[in-house]
């Protein structure tokens, strides 16, 4: 399964917060470690996939993977 | 809120300046704050305040005729926008608080008269601007010569998946790098791929829609 939550480098996270300011989908929150994205009632993963908590952090911790497929090569 | 003299420091404009002098200039700066969405400066105004973001981002953009934005770059703590226009005249871009942001602000006309108090910002304001058209020509030769989502298409073609979840995935920052351009191109690129039909994207997949249109703007000659 392709993960729905950004994937998150805890060592390169300086803890900024950054990307908790600009998350519209509201599921990134600081941990003792570093962010973490975390799943709750009404958000289960990351809505958008907007990108933007990728675009703003300064260390590149955090980031959105994309798959690319074939259109025709799906179910 | 009084400005910190340590904040002042740390900006390039005001590098190398005694104490006495600092605390001259933390007399010009004011601070101003933004919720999400505000938007600091409006493009072809005149530019009247150069901007100090102490924290949140601010993201520096230009608008289309159509009403579409490219963000042109990201501004983080400590980093500082609308440079170039306030020693010039009208703000070539517009700038918007992506987050709640707080920023340093000091007007154009009390920065001319301190420089002219204290040469060494006159230096270092050259040293910024100079700074600053380089990070343009840059930005000019991506756009205009580098054919960009030419080469984005083609590292998307390269990595074709069968949506499993097994192939490496790719992300933004790491397309920049292979291409050798900015985050924010690559998503530009994402967009003008959409508007050609050449890809999709849904969420964390980019699905080809159409390969040989995408091999054509990858310059892939059948
Ligand atoms: S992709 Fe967008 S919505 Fe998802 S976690 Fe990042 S900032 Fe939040
Ligand atoms: S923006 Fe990057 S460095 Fe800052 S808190 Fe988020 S993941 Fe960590």
């Amino acid at each position: 399964m392709v993960s729905n939550m950004p994937v998150i480098d805890t060592e390169k996270c300086d803890k900024c917060g950054l990307c908790i300011s600009i998350c519209k989908c509201g599921i990134l929150v600081m941990g003792d470690d570093g962010v973490k994205a975390i799943e709750s009632e009404d958000c289960s993963r990351c809505t958008t996939w907007c990108n933007t908590c990728e675009l703003v952090c300064p260390t590149g911790a955090i980031t959105c993977p994309f798959e690319v497929v074939l259109e025709d090569g799906r179910e | 809120m009084p400005i910190n003299l340590d904040t002042i420091r740390g900006m390039p404009y005001f590098s190398g300046l005694d104490d006495s002098a600092l605390a001259a200039v933390s007399r010009y700066f004011f601070e101003k704050k933004a919720v999400r969405g505000d938007t600091l400066v409006f493009e072809g105004a005149p530019a009247e305040v150069l901007y100090f973001v102490v924290a949140g981002v601010v993201k520096v953009f230009k608008t289309s005729a159509d009403g579409k934005e490219q963000i042109l770059h990201v501004i983080r703590p400590g980093d500082s926008f609308n440079d170039v226009p306030v020693l010039g005249g009208i703000n070539l871009v517009s700038a918007a608080a992506m987050s709640a942001a707080v920023l340093n602000g000091i007007k154009k006309k009390d920065l001319e008269a301190l420089s002219k108090e204290y040469p060494r910002i006159a230096l270092n304001v050259i040293n910024v601007l100079s700074q600053r058209v380089q990070e343009m020509i840059e930005l000019v030769e991506d756009l205009s010569f580098r054919n960009v989502s030419g080469r984005v298409a083609k590292i998307l073609l390269e990595h074709i998946g069968t949506g499993g979840g097994e192939n490496p995935r790719l992300t933004q920052q790491e397309i920049a790098a292979m291409i050798g351009t900015a985050r924010e191109m690559v998503g530009r690129s994402f967009r003008t791929l959409e508007e050609e039909g050449a890809i999709k994207i849904e969420r964390n997949l980019i699905v080809i829609t159409d390969k040989a249109a995408l091999r054509k703007i990858a310059g892939i000659i059948e």
